[in-house]
């Protein structure tokens, strides 16, 4: 570790924490209808499409709308992007000639880019065309991202209104999430890149004869515009196979420190709308410092083993641990990518998180495991957090003496039957996937690597998947049968499955009454909260998994210290 | 005095023998599946017996030795939960029993109609809702009841422990009996008001009856969270041997078992209902019965109190020391005339301004059948009071009542009181004091000054509510000046001035609105309605059955204050809830590192690492888990039993603090605790 | 349910408009307008014919060249990727340990430089540490004939720096340095 590296990571939070304000200003704007600077411009085409669509601004949705017309959105993204894959051999921009996608891994990626997930079976460079990434991957990128912020506003709107049944209209704030929010910043983010090197065609794939005589075939695209909203949106798929560690998708230290500002951008901000919306915005700060908290032990962890470099190797060369990394982004930016794109729900890597430590990867898992609500994937990271939130107020409710309430709402049998249930939904999933691929032949034969380190890369996928994170310990073969189906399944799961939950939550918390507090309300604005919510984050929801990382990363660090390989 | 004797926590020989036998009979599967915590436990525990005769009998390759100590171990578990259960349940049935004793033993005087005179004798238990009783000298009242005919001196001390009898009489705020209590003199006519199983004392008794009580909103809240730690751990656990199985290893079953029953919250699942009990418990030994446990929990949220300012911040009494007539009225006549209002006035400030007459200008009290007088007394409504003789009419009242009551009699809206006496009446007022304005014929003379005189300590206990962050509201049927002056005197944080029966109510809806939950206590009838409107409606055992009916609990020595006490035990039980919720789960921490490189020593050689506390062997290091995860359980009975500490503060300063001993102290205790017995068990040769 | 249908097809139809065509070929259109070198991939074209982008490392083996990274798929553009390989597998050490008695053959008196043997993220990283060009040093002068310095202004010529002296490592791109010793 160098003083130059912690201070690259402190700068980068600095930087972070100065654009939460403005953007969370302008977020609040939005969702609240108020006036922004880009209303002259958008105004009208959002009145078109709500014409168009027969969508009315006035009717307001309860819970239940909300969740439905999420649901039949989601699942119209499902089925286009389905038929797309499917038919992508007879449908235009597909210069060289990619062949449809097979039933099973066409279900797989359509389910992984409407959940947000955006985990790749298949390598981008030689299966995927340019319509299928344009007209089926980019929009989906959108899409989802904008579902997340959505559900988040509304389950925002559960606290600041009282003694109402609407959470608001779920189009209304998808048209609004995608229109003011995530194209102008998916646009200005694109032409950055583009500069940058960033390719951005609709050429063929380039063929080229280098010094040496060899023939390569060099893949273009349009690729800037989707690299932007892969991070923008806590997506993560990329274009080409090695996603941002690949030159073409993250060219220069410029493009790649832009990609982790543009992967939390949201997330971050989003705890600022909060506090704005419910009128403190100490609230949103709160969160957002005890998020911070957790990410910098993550950070702070992996770049310390990552430096220190594989003992095995000790004495044969210089350096940390490089293997899986780009020589442009070096250890520092590849351990705070690696923390960042796990913590976000993202996914995208500018290193290969398989070939890290097994205490520098330990925490990518980790973060994964606690439900990416450490910033987390744009929206779902934040509601993620907001039912922690509630969990720790719960427990520190009683603590006080108090029936528990969090900004004014009370914490009751109905919200917490829901919470409790969001959150268990996650690692029961990825501890049932596991276990189902560890006893069955098709589910042995998908790790690369052997050894304790092979387990991870089962419990890395399950988590991943059912998390919506993307990234993967991607020596796995996940593109068969099985992973294709469970891993398919474990994403919709995650996604879904928590959503109804939270939205009810969200749904009883909306008619309850703000309880004005007084000096006997539980204070969710001080430091004692952000210690007591990162306690319940990693007891309630990181103990269970201690087991699973003990016989993964942790008993690997031991053999590897005892010099022991497979 | 039955009660009184209870309060201190003795140890109990017949209570714990009888817990103890409780304890087995708890064991019961149908009863225990209302903890889903313990109900694991106890299936699991199940599993191993049937491993452990297996073993015995060779069939599997488990050691006896160890798999019978882990199953010895899990009903153990099971076993210290339901003991806390049932001491709990006997230190609150001892006390309601012997109540119930009297109870069933009372023989009752069933009359077949008022007029009979003529009764047959049934057991007390049989009486139902509306059936007539007669109570003479020496009997013991069968049942909760109204007094429909005649007066009788009531000794209640089997209830309140006070000595001093009571005398009740039919009609008005003095007609209700409660059960168990006996007549010393005279003797009564009662209508019972409560069906069998429904009077207060069965109400006390099921509340610390286990089995039959019904689970607050909090306790349910909080069994959801235990019941889904406890599915996720059930989760992890089966799915380690699936993982074991990768790695290239079977773990047996009972070291899988030993594993999820540490894990899955049982400190917490054990004690929690011992906790809800002994809460209740703990009003009973501050006699106070109540309705049901959710009003208990309710106590603990309360934000503001609603009290009384008459009799509960104030000495009841309030004294005449001064007449101040107005210009052109003699002193003398002022309090002629205020003596001859209050001659028939028996409220103690009517007394009080007689005698301050005759002390202070030697006025005689005069005969009121002689002057044929007729007397109009208080009204909560006219808020006057006087009298009315040879054409002569007095009136005397708060000044606007009596200005209104000018108004409205000479016809002129545009009545207007001297100036002096207006300033006369705001000095009193703001001294604190309470003007009572003398009018004689609509001429106004004068204003007599009534001194409220607040009770020591009072201040002292509303700084302490304000630092649990309670507001407190005084009613008064005073005019805004004195209410002012005295609230200011008493240290309350508000107050609601000229306030009617109607008032009060509509204060507590409107608070009720914002969100705020309220406190009360009453006793009139009259308080009825917004006793039951209030979320903790405390009546006066002394009250009238209708205030008793309408709130949610009964305090039986009639002590308004005692409100700060529900409130703080309300909050206790709460604390204690989540405190060890807290700590609980943070033990999981340390059972980790005792578990898992035991676990995995076969395979991974390399994760004792892990084993930080230096566990002796593998087997020592999971029987040490299991024992200390039993025995937690009874460590931590009697903090059940009594309650966490609560001293009122603000909520920032309690949550540091019990997050500090509960959070951290239980994440540390068990790595201590699983080291001592560990040396225990080698020293003991048991593994 | 059903208007939610209705309304959810609409929407999906108009967004995928939005964001799918009309943003992408917009982006597309002023790329090509204002960055038409870095937007056809920054291709080096050498009479014409492309022999590579700067941006994509290509394989090296002859020792006049500067070698770039090893890479599981010989530096093929369209199989990105890296080993995968976990740091206690076999196949990884023995990899390194390889690679590592090579280089120590080709210049004994230096201590290897990490990135000279490990695998990229991607397999195709253009660049290499200056240390690991530096490396190189002594075998290139040898197999060219020239002298060490002349290698090494070159390498000082095409190292890159730190983003704001901080964010990044610095490095030489293998593909340009190779171009500029040819010429």
């Amino acid at each position: 570790m160098t003083l130059s590296g912690i201070f690259q990571i402190i700068v980068y939070c600095i930087v972070l924490i100065l654009l939460i304000k403005p953007l969370g200003l302008y977020m609040a704007r939005v969702f609240n209808h108020e006036f922004t600077l880009l209303d002259p411009i958008l105004c009208p085409l959002e009145k078109l499409f709500y014409k168009l669509c027969g969508i009315s601004l006035k009717k307001e949705h309860d819970w239940i709308q909300y969740a439905q017309a999420m649901l039949v959105f989601n699942l119209i993204g499902v089925i286009v992007l389905y038929l797309i894959l499917r038919l992508q051999n007879i449908l235009p921009f597909n210069p060289d000639k990619f062949l449809a996608i097979s039933p099973d891994l066409a279900f797989n990626i359509a389910v992984s880019f409407v959940s947000n997930t955006n985990w790749q079976s298949y390598t981008g460079e030689n299966t995927i065309s340019y319509f299928t990434e344009m007209l089926g991957f980019t929009v989906q990128n959108f899409l989802s991202a904008a579902t997340g912020i959505s559900l988040a506003v509304a389950f925002i709107r559960a606290f600041s209104r009282e003694q109402t049944s609407t959470l608001g209209n779920f189009w209304v704030d998808v048209v609004r999430s995608t229109l003011w929010i995530l194209l102008p910043l998916s646009f200005a983010l694109s032409i950055v890149f583009i500069f940058e090197g960033v390719p951005q065609n609709l050429n063929s794939y380039v063929t080229a004869r280098t010094i040496e005589g060899k023939v390569h075939t060099i893949p273009q695209g349009p690729i800037a515009s989707r690299e932007s909203i892969k991070e923008i949106g806590t997506n993560g798929g990329g274009f080409l196979n090695a996603n941002s560690a690949h030159p073409y998708e993250n060219p220069t230290p410029l493009t790649n420190l832009l990609q982790m500002l543009a992967i939390f951008l949201i997330g971050a901000a989003l705890t600022n709308t909060f506090g704005r919306m419910v009128k403190d915005e100490r609230q949103g700060w709160t969160l957002f410092v005890s998020m911070l908290a957790l990410f910098l032990i993550g950070v702070l962890v992996t770049y310390f083993y990552e430096a220190h470099g594989n003992p095995l190797l000790k004495g044969l060369c210089i350096g940390g641990n490089m293997e899986g990394k780009e020589v442009r982004f070096g250890i520092v930016d590849s351990a705070l990518y690696s923390i960042i794109t796990t913590c976000a729900s993202c996914g995208a890597v500018n290193s290969m998180h398989d070939s890290f430590l097994p205490l520098g990867g330990i925490f990518s898992l980790i973060n994964i495991m606690l439900g990416e609500i450490i910033v987390g994937g744009v929206g779902s990271g934040f509601y993620g957090i907001l039912l922690f939130a509630i969990m720790a107020v719960f427990i520190a409710g009683l603590m006080v003496g108090r029936t528990p309430e969090y900004l004014g709402k009370k914490i009751e049998t109905k919200e917490m039957k829901m919470t409790v249930l969001a959150i268990l939904i996650l690692p029961l999933c990825v501890h049932c996937f596991s276990a189902l691929a560890c006893i069955t032949t098709w589910g042995i034969q998908g790790p690369l690597n052997k050894g304790p380190h092979g387990f991870s890369e089962i419990i890395y996928a399950f988590s991943s998947a059912s998390g919506n994170n993307g990234s993967a310990f991607a020596g796995i073969n996940a593109n068969t049968f099985f992973y294709n189906i469970t891993t398919g399944l474990a994403m919709l799961i995650g996604r879904f499955l928590v959503i109804v939950p939270t939205m009810a939550v969200a749904g009883s918390l909306v008619r309850k009454k703000i309880i004005p507090s007084s000096s006997g309300t539980l204070p969710t604005t001080d430091l004692t909260f952000v210690i007591l919510l990162i306690l319940v984050i990693l007891t309630v929801g990181g103990l269970v998994y201690f087991p699973a990382l003990s016989l993964g990363p942790i008993v690997e660090h031991f053999l590897m210290i005892n010099g022991k390989t497979f | 005095m039955v009660f009184k004797e209870k309060k201190k926590l003795s140890i109990d020989w017949k209570l714990l023998k009888q817990a103890a036998i409780d304890s087995f009979i708890k064991l019961n599967p149908l009863k225990l599946y209302r903890s889903p915590v313990m109900f694991v436990v106890e299936i699991v525990a199940f599993l191993t017996t049937i491993l452990f005769v297996l073993s015995l009998k060779n069939l599997n390759q488990d050691n006896p030795f160890f798999v019978g100590q882990i199953t010895l171990w899990l009903w153990f578990t099971v076993l210290f939960g339901n003991f806390a259960e049932s001491m709990a349940e006997g230190r609150g049935k001892a006390q309601a029993n012997s109540l119930k004793q009297t109870k069933v033993e009372t023989k009752a005087k069933l009359l077949k109609n008022l007029e009979s005179n003529s009764y047959e004798l049934v057991p007390a238990t049989d009486l139902k809702k509306e059936d007539l009783v007669l109570v003479e000298t020496g009997d013991i009242i069968p049942g909760d009841g109204e007094i429909i005919e005649g007066v009788a001196l009531i000794d209640e001390s089997a209830i309140t422990g006070e000595s001093a009898a009571v005398l009740k009489q039919s009609g008005g705020d003095k007609s209700s009996v409660t059960a168990g209590t006996s007549v010393i003199s005279d003797s009564i006519k009662i209508k019972i008001t409560s069906n069998p199983g429904e009077s207060f004392l069965d109400q006390m008794i099921s509340l610390v009856e286990g089995a039959t009580r019904q689970k607050t909103p909090n306790e349910l809240a909080l069994n959801i969270l235990l019941a889904g730690m406890t599915v996720i751990f059930l989760i992890a656990t089966c799915t380690i041997e699936m993982f074991s199985i990768y790695a290239g290893q079977h773990i047996s079953i009972t070291i899988l078992i030993a594993l999820l029953v540490t894990l899955i919250p049982t400190t917490i699942g054990g004690l929690l209902s011992a906790i809800g009990i002994a809460g209740i418990d703990r009003l009973v030994q501050h006699n106070i019965l109540a309705m049901s446990g959710k009003a208990v929990e309710a106590a603990g949220d309360v934000d503001t109190l609603l009290l009384d300012k008459t009799g509960t911040i104030t000495f009841g009494n309030r004294m005449a020391t001064e007449f101040i007539p107005v210009v052109g009225v003699s002193e003398l006549e002022l309090a002629d005339t205020a003596q001859l209002s209050s001659l028939s006035d028996e409220t103690p400030e009517g007394r009080s301004i007689v005698v301050l007459a005759k002390d202070r200008y030697e006025l005689r009290e005069r005969n009121m059948a002689q002057l044929n007088a007729k007397f109009i007394p208080f009204t909560a409504q006219t808020r006057m009071s006087g009298v009315d003789y040879e054409n002569t009419e007095i009136r005397k009242g708060a000044f606007d009542a009596v200005i209104d009551y000018i108004r409205e009699k000479t016809q002129n809206s545009s009545f207007e009181p001297p100036k002096d006496l207006g300033l006369a009446v705001e000095k009193i007022s703001m001294s604190g004091g309470t003007p009572l304005v003398v009018s004689k014929n609509n001429k106004l003379l004068g204003v007599i000054h009534l001194k409220d005189i607040v009770k020591g300590g009072m201040r002292e206990r509303f700084e302490e509510l304000r630092r649990m962050g309670i507001r407190t509201i005084m009613i008064t049927g005073d005019n805004p000046l004195t209410a002012s002056a005295i609230a200011k005197e008493a240290g309350v944080d508000d107050f609601l001035a000229n306030a009617k029966p109607q008032d009060k109510l509509n204060l507590i809806r409107n608070e009720q609105a914002k969100g705020k939950l309220l406190a009360m206590t009453g006793d009139g009838t009259n308080d009825a309605p917004a006793l039951a409107q209030a979320d903790v409606g405390v009546a006066m055992n002394s009250g009238t059955q209708a205030a008793k009916e309408a709130g949610n609990m009964i305090d039986l020595d009639s002590n308004p204050t005692k409100l700060i006490e529900v409130v703080a035990i309300g909050k206790q039980l709460l604390i204690t809830r989540g405190a060890l919720t807290t700590f609980s789960i943070a033990n999981d921490v340390a059972k980790y590192f005792a578990i898992i490189p035991a676990m995995f020593s076969r395979t991974y050689p390399e994760l004792q690492a892990l084993n930080i506390m230096r566990l002796t062997t593998p087997e020592s290091a999971i029987l040490s888990a299991v024992i200390f995860n039993a025995l937690i359980i009874i460590a931590l009975l009697p903090i059940s039993l009594k309650g966490v500490k609560y001293t009122p503060s603000g909520a920032a300063i309690i949550l540091r603090r019990n997050l500090l001993i509960y959070g951290f102290g239980g994440i540390i205790v068990p790595f201590i605790g699983m080291k001592i017995i560990d040396f225990i068990v080698n020293f003991l040769h048991l593994a | 349910m059903l208007n939610h249908f209705k309304t959810a097809i609409l929407l999906t139809l108009i967004l995928t408009i939005l964001t799918g065509l009309i943003y992408p070929l917009t982006v597309t259109l002023i790329a090509k307008t204002f960055f038409p070198y870095q937007a056809s991939g920054s291709l080096i074209r050498k009479d014409k014919t492309v022999i590579g982008s700067k941006l994509i490392a290509q394989d090296f083996k002859s020792p006049k060249y500067f070698h770039p990274r090893p890479s599981v798929s010989n530096h093929d553009p369209v199989k990105s990727g890296g080993s995968n390989l976990g740091p206690t597998s076999k196949v990884l050490i023995n990899r390194i340990i390889m690679d590592v008695q090579k280089l120590q053959k080709e210049n004994p008196h230096s201590s290897i430089p990490i990135d000279l043997v490990t695998e990229s993220g991607s397999g195709l990283d253009p660049h290499i540490s200056i240390k690991a060009a530096e490396f190189q040093i002594p075998r290139i002068a040898k197999a060219r004939n020239i002298t060490q310095e002349k290698i090494y202004t070159l390498i000082k010529k095409y190292s890159e720096g730190k983003l704001f002296g901080l964010y990044g490592e610095s490095r030489v791109n293998v593909l340009l340095l190779n171009l500029d010793l040819d010429k």
